[in-house]
C-alpha cells in the first residue's frame, strides 16, 4: 500500500497540513474574504447610502421650518400665477439649504432639499440636490443649474429620465414658488459644461449676451450606475407665486401638499 | 487563517461562535462607517456634475 492510499484518522489529517497546502488554504481564505468585502461594498453603496441620505434629507427639510401657505377648510389656496419680475435670493454660502424641489412626475411624496454647492462629499452625498455656484438663483435671468444623484445617496434625480416636455418642476424658497416646465433633455459628456451656462450652448469664455430667459437645468449621471455621461434636463420658468398666497395648482392637482396645514399653522384657518 | 483564529479563541464552541459574530459585526460596522466612504471617493460610478477640468 502506498502512502497516497492514506493512513486512517490522525495521520491523514496531519499529512494534509503541509506547508504548500497551508499557503493555498490561506490564499483561498483571503480570496473569500475579499469577495465578501466587495459584496458588502455593493450593499453599502446601493442600499445603506440611500438609508443614510434619506434620513438626513428628511431632517434637513424638517429643520427649514418655513411658514406654510394658508389653508382653508377645502384645502390650501391655489397660488396666483404671476408673470412679472420674480423676487430672486442672493446666493447663499456654501452648504446652506435654500430651496426645496417638488416634481409631480416623481411621485406625490417627492420633495428634496436644494443646497448651495456641488461638492460631492459634503453636498451631493449628504444634503441632496446641489446648486452650481455662480449660476443663476431660482427665478433669475440665466440658468438655475443643479446636480443630483440618479443612483445612491438618496438618489433625488433617480427618475430624471421619466420627465416629459411640459412637466412642472416646482422650486420653493422660503417666500416664493417658482414653477418651471421641462423644455428638453439631452445626454452629454461630463466635460460639456456649456449645458449649465446662462444660455445653454455658450462656451466658457464666450461673451455673455443680454439674458432674456429664466432657465433651469438638472444634471445627473448617465447611464445609471456609470459616470460615463450626464443626463441633462432643461426647463424654463412658467410663473412664480408668493408662498404666503397658496400652493401652485400643479402640486395640488398632483395630490401634493393638499393637506398642508403646516407645523402649528402659520397658515390661517378660515 | 480562520482556523488559527478559531483555535486562538477561548471557551466552548458556542462562545467562540458568539465572539466571531460580534467581531464580524464590528468589521462590517467599521467598513460601512469609515472604509467604504473612503473607498467610494476613488470609485467614480455616480458622479453627476459637469466640470470644466478633466484630469
Amino acid at each position: 500500500m502506498t502512502r497516497r492510499g492514506g493512513p486512517p484518522g490522525h495521520a491523514r489529517a496531519h499529512t494534509r497540513r503541509g506547508a504548500g497546502s497551508t499557503v493555498v488554504g490561506v490564499v483561498g481564505e483571503l480570496f473569500i474574504t475579499a469577495g465578501v468585502l466587495l459584496g458588502l461594498f455593493v450593499v453599502w453603496q446601493l442600499w445603506w447610502t440611500d438609508v443614510q441620505a434619506d434620513r438626513v434629507h428628511q431632517q434637513v427639510l424638517a429643520d427649514l421650518d418655513w411658514a406654510e401657505p394658508p389653508v382653508q377648510d377645502a384645502g390650501p389656496d391655489v397660488a396666483p400665477e404671476r408673470h412679472d419680475e420674480p423676487p430672486v435670493l442672493a446666493e447663499p454660502p456654501e452648504g446652506e439649504v435654500f430651496a426645496k424641489l417638488y416634481v409631480p412626475r416623481f411621485g406625490a411624496d417627492y420633495v428634496e432639499p436644494i443646497a448651495q454647492g456641488v461638492d460631492k462629499a459634503t453636498i451631493l452625498d449628504r444634503l441632496g440636490i446641489g446648486h452650481y455656484p455662480g449660476t443663476a438663483m431660482p427665478g433669475d435671468l440665466g440658468n438655475f443649474a443643479t446636480a443630483g444623484h440618479r443612483t445612491t445617496y438618496g438618489k433625488p434625480y433617480h427618475q430624471v429620465a421619466d420627465l416629459k416636455e411640459g412637466d412642472p418642476l416646482v422650486v420653493r424658497t422660503e417666500k416664493t414658488w417658482y414653477v418651471y416646465r421641462v423644455t428638453s433633455h439631452e445626454i452629454v459628456y461630463p466635460w460639456e459644461v456649456d449645458v449649465i451656462s446662462p444660455v445653454p450652448g455658450l462656451q466658457p469664455g464666450d461673451e455673455i449676451p443680454e439674458l432674456t430667459d429664466r432657465l433651469l437645468t438638472m444634471t445627473a449621471c448617465h447611464p445609471m450606475y456609470s459616470a460615463a455621461q450626464r443626463y441633462i434636463i432643461h426647463g424654463e420658468l412658467d410663473y412664480w407665486a408668493p408662498a404666503k398666497k397658496g400652493v401652485p395648482a400643479e402640486l395640488l392637482d398632483a395630490g401634493i401638499l393638499t393637506d398642508a396645514s403646516g407645523p402649528a399653522g402659520d397658515g390661517k384657518v378660515a | 487563517m480562520y482556523g488559527l483564529l478559531w483555535r486562538a479563541l477561548p471557551g466552548p464552541a458556542w462562545l467562540r461562535v458568539l465572539i466571531l459574530l460580534v467581531l464580524a459585526a464590528a468589521v462590517v460596522a467599521a467598513c460601512f462607517e469609515w472604509v467604504f466612504p473612503w473607498v467610494s471617493e476613488y470609485v467614480p460610478m455616480n458622479d453627476n456634475t459637469v466640470e470644466a477640468s478633466t484630469p
